[in-house]
């Protein structure tokens, strides 16, 4: 059977990139960087995602079939997201109708 | 491989329905062929379950004042019916009936990829029907197959999360399924078997199996997070705790909207084979029919907020749903124009499995032109939540989808059991269920033109012609269902032999005898033509139908 | 028979002969051979079905999941003081610590997939029982954080009644379903490690016994991939839940 052993020198770097990403991103939730922790936070985790998923799922060495599935799983996670977001957080876009009459009023602004 | 018709009785050859005797060889069988059966006899059973409700739920509409039910019985019928049919019939009917049947014949392979999995499916399948069945003898669930929140999730008293298990678990039989299918079609082609030499309702399950496998994790969890704000009496879809109501809504038709072209698309690709046959002629624009199977499949999980339209949703948001649910149609089309394309010039025969495809193409079609009128947000907000939304449904489930199944178990049905059925009475319960459903339907679009709405039990004395025509439709459409149970079952004892060909079709599953053996195949096959090569067939030796032989 | 339409994978070169002795399976050892099911070909054909197979399941939970994470960002979109000061409740030692304590099972889940590939059946054994002590561990100290939150009035919808002022912005009820959150994503995630320290207990079992060699180790690599993806959930699991609550 013709499969790509990885080395075990390659593992252990891989393990010890993640335990490093580990202390860096928790080190990090100590720094005030505004909206960018949360950045930040996300970038170093599809980091460790993406080490994982390349050497330890041994995704670099297989089949493009292989990599279009794992590529439409988050594409489509992706669209999930972004239209129910887009839905969330243009709702209050509409101006209220006032002049519709006293039966039908806007939504309450959401409570932040 | 053709079977002599011979005078003196033989040995009846061995094949997977003789192959092992006794219940435990049925419910620990890994073939794929038996699954199959077994699903056929449970999704009959809930399919008249479903039914049951419906035949209430009509009969019930024949007065105004809706004199056979209280209301609060009434929401619990067509919840029922809803949740029974869509995911306890609609959803796994042609993939798991005839789609388990034929996805290993067509492919050349023994068996699906996971055979295990495959039973296992059926179980869970099994499990989750108990668990429906346990919620409707105990008392029923009243919030619609839509299981709305914040109802569901904080007032509603009726058995919300037994019917919600019964789902949720109905999603697992519907994902490994799917699973199966892909890997197999993936991985296990015979040699020769090409992408695009594959029949196309090969194209059609594996992007059926796509939609299950990407759209039912979603509803499943979404089931999960009501069941637990059942129980804890926590807030998630409960406004009065912070909670967003359309949140539930995103998560359930984020599944629900591709679920119903997980419903629809193998309907279509029994269709494309049932027009091959009974034209005589290969599909026209076959990659088109293809390629539109795959692009349903992508673009379903893009148009769900077109069921939101009128619940508070971001206007922005209305509008891109609006635009991409006009662009879904699209890919429908292509397909039934490359059908018609099919028929024009080909030599046509109308026996039983073509009334059923030749109905599908009309129903399906008024259907999906109807759907047009709500992907328009302007007229959404008149029509939504009116019976004009359920026409346009059941014309697409029923007038397509059942039609397409029934139409498929018709032609299949001398493949899976070696017999052959009455074409009289078969072609006559077809007219019949056609007429009915007509009859039961049709009428819905005026009435949900002229306003009245869907899931109530009463409605305006000036609607009750319309309601009582669509009654009388619906015992019509019911006594047309029961017409084929009995011609079926007669025909498993006392139908003539059919060869391995009757219908004289292309396909690797013809190529093998009736009923097929335990492994498909003596020897794997090689394929070396195109789908649907009725033009290179060698005209029939001159026999009047049944054995023509391969 | 060659399967078509892909060739089997040879070597350079390789004379005529030897070409059709591989692709009628005399190629591949007898002790592939035994583990081939009926359904399949040869020991190739299986080994990528079944891979193809664990990856289509595991889309299945990245949506599954993906509902969640989903839900969660929109009330954090919403909600961002109590989801905040809700984080800050939570042990970040404990979160980094079990987040260490996965990565490390994850290592030796490859380790133990390499040995399998190379033939050395003790090593295997051994990397799948560490790997179970490692998962054993981490759920451990997720018992503890839990027990911890019951203590301390955190947990929704049975005991919630939290004695820590809440800052400003902050309401009951929007606290309670960033503990929603906490608790479901976490118990979820748990589930799927004990479901997966099961199948280990299965495959030390059967490794035991001898069934994996050089030639077949499939399931040991697709119980690989789950137990990868359930380590890939907690990645993103502890920054969303632990780190992004404004701890400074």
């Amino acid at each position: 059977m013709s499969q790509h052993i990885v080395p075990v020198k390659t593992y252990v770097a891989v393990f010890l990139a993640l335990l490093c990403l580990t202390a860096l991103t928790a080190g990090v939730a100590f720094i005030n960087l505004g909206a960018m922790n949360t950045v930040v936070a996300l970038v170093i985790a599809v980091t460790k995602m993406l080490l994982v998923i390349l050497i330890f799922m041994h995704v670099k060495y297989s089949s493009r079939l292989t990599k279009i599935v794992i590529v439409a799983a988050f594409f489509w996670l992706g669209l999930l997201l972004t239209f129910t977001l887009t839905d969330v957080f243009t709702r209050h876009w509409t101006p209220s109708p006032s002049d519709w009459g006293p039966s039908i009023s806007a939504p309450a602004p959401r409570e932040k | 491989m053709s079977t002599a018709v011979a005078e003196v009785p033989v040995a009846t050859p061995v094949n997977y329905l003789n192959a092992k005797y006794g219940i435990r060889s049925w419910l620990l069988t890994t073939d794929h062929k038996r699954i199959a059966l077994l699903y056929l006899v449970s999704i009959t059973f809930m399919f008249f379950i479903g039914g049951a409700a419906a035949t209430l739920m009509r009969m019930h509409l024949i007065t105004p004042g809706g004199a056979l039910v209280q209301p609060e019985t009434y929401n619990k019928l067509f919840s029922i019916h809803g949740i029974v049919m869509v995911f306890f019939f609609m959803i796994p009917s042609i993939p798991a009936v005839l789609g388990n049947f034929l996805v290993p014949m067509m492919v050349g392979a023994k068996d699906l990829a996971f055979p295990r999995i495959n039973l296992l499916s059926w179980y869970i399948y099994v499990v989750g029907a108990l668990f429906t069945l346990y919620a409707i003898l105990a008392g029923g669930v009243d919030t619609g197959w839509t299981f709305y929140t914040p109802y569901s999730s904080t007032y509603a008293n009726s058995h919300v999360i037994a019917a919600a298990l019964g789902v949720f678990v109905s999603g697992f039989s519907s994902i490994l399924t799917g699973l199966n299918f892909i890997v197999t079609i993936h991985k296990m082609r015979a040699p020769g078997l090409t992408w695009f030499r594959m029949p196309l309702f090969l194209w059609a399950i594996y992007a059926t199996s796509i939609i299950m496998v990407l759209g039912t994790p979603v509803v499943a969890i979404t089931i999960v997070l009501v069941a637990l704000e059942r129980l804890l009496h926590v807030g998630i879809f409960d406004p009065k705790l912070g909670g967003d109501p359309l949140l539930f809504q995103h998560l359930f038709w984020f599944y629900s909207h591709p679920a119903v072209y997980i419903m629809v698309l193998p309907g279509m690709g029994v269709v494309s084979e049932l027009i091959a046959c009974f034209s005589r002629k290969r599909i026209f624009g076959y990659s088109f029919v293809a390629f539109s199977s795959l692009a349903i499949a992508v673009i379903s999980f893009l148009v769900w907020g077109h069921h939101m339209f009128v619940t508070g949703q971001s206007i922005y948001a209305g509008l891109i749903f609006s635009l991409l649910s006009f662009l879904v149609a699209i890919p429908s089309a292509i397909k039934v124009f490359n059908w018609t394309a099919t028929l024009y010039k080909g030599s046509i025969s109308y026996q039983a499995p073509m009334l059923y495809a030749l109905g599908f193409i009309g129903l399906f079609t008024m259907g999906g032109l109807t759907g047009l009128f709500l992907a328009s947000l302007a007229t959404d907000v008149h029509l939504n939540g009116t019976y004009f939304i359920v026409a346009h449904f059941h014309y697409i489930m029923v007038g397509g989808t059942v039609m397409a199944y029934m139409g498929g178990l018709h032609f299949w049905w001398p493949k899976i059991t070696g017999r052959m059925y009455s074409d009289a009475w078969a072609r006559f319960a077809a007219l019949l269920i056609f007429v009915g459903f007509n009859l039961t339907f049709f009428p819905q679009f005026m009435l949900g033109y002229l306003g009245m709405p869907r899931r109530y039990a009463t409605y305006p004395a000036e609607f009750q012609v319309l309601n009582v025509m669509s009654s009388a439709g619906a015992s019509i459409l019911g006594i047309g269902y029961l017409i084929p149970l009995v011609y079926f079952i007669y025909s498993m004892r006392y139908g003539p032999i059919a060869g391995p060909n009757p219908w004289r079709a292309t396909g690797l599953e013809w190529q093998t005898p009736s009923p097929p053996p335990t492994e498909n195949f003596e020897e794997t096959p090689v394929v070396t033509e195109e789908a649907y090569a009725y033009a290179q067939m060698a005209p029939p030796a001159a026999v009047a139908g049944g054995n023509a032989g391969g | 028979m060659p399967r078509w339409p892909r060739p089997p994978r040879l070597p350079e070169g390789m004379p005529v002969a030897e070409v059709t002795a591989v692709t009628h399976g005399q190629g591949s050892s007898q002790h592939a051979a035994q583990h081939v099911a009926h359904q399949f070909v040869d020991a190739d054909q299986q080994h990528e079905a079944g891979t193809l197979g664990m990856w289509i399941f595991l889309v299945t939970e990245i949506m599954f999941f993906g509902g969640l994470f989903a839900a969660y960002a929109i009330y954090r979109g919403l909600y961002l003081p109590a989801f905040e000061f809700g984080s800050r409740l939570l042990d970040i030692r404990l979160g980094t610590t079990n987040t260490a304590v996965l990565i490390a099972s994850s290592l030796t889940m490859a380790l133990a997939v390499h040995s399998a590939q190379t033939g050395k059946r003790k090593a295997l054994i051994a990397f799948l029982l560490l790997t179970m002590v490692f998962g054993a561990t981490f759920l451990g100290i997720k018992a503890h954080e839990y027990v911890h939150k019951w203590d301390d009035f955190l947990v929704p919808g049975l005991r919630f009644a939290p004695t820590e002022a809440l800052p400003a912005g902050v309401t009951l009820p929007n606290l309670q379903l960033f503990f929603c959150f906490y608790f479901f994503m976490t118990a979820l995630h748990a589930l799927h490690m004990i479901i997966g320290l099961g199948i280990m207990t299965v495959l030390v079992i059967q490794a035991r016994r001898g069934r994996f060699s050089a030639d077949y180790y499939a399931p040991i690599e697709i119980s690989g991939l789950y137990w990868h993806f359930v380590d890939i959930v907690w990645i993103f699991l502890f920054p969303l839940l632990y780190l992004i609550g404004g701890r400074y």
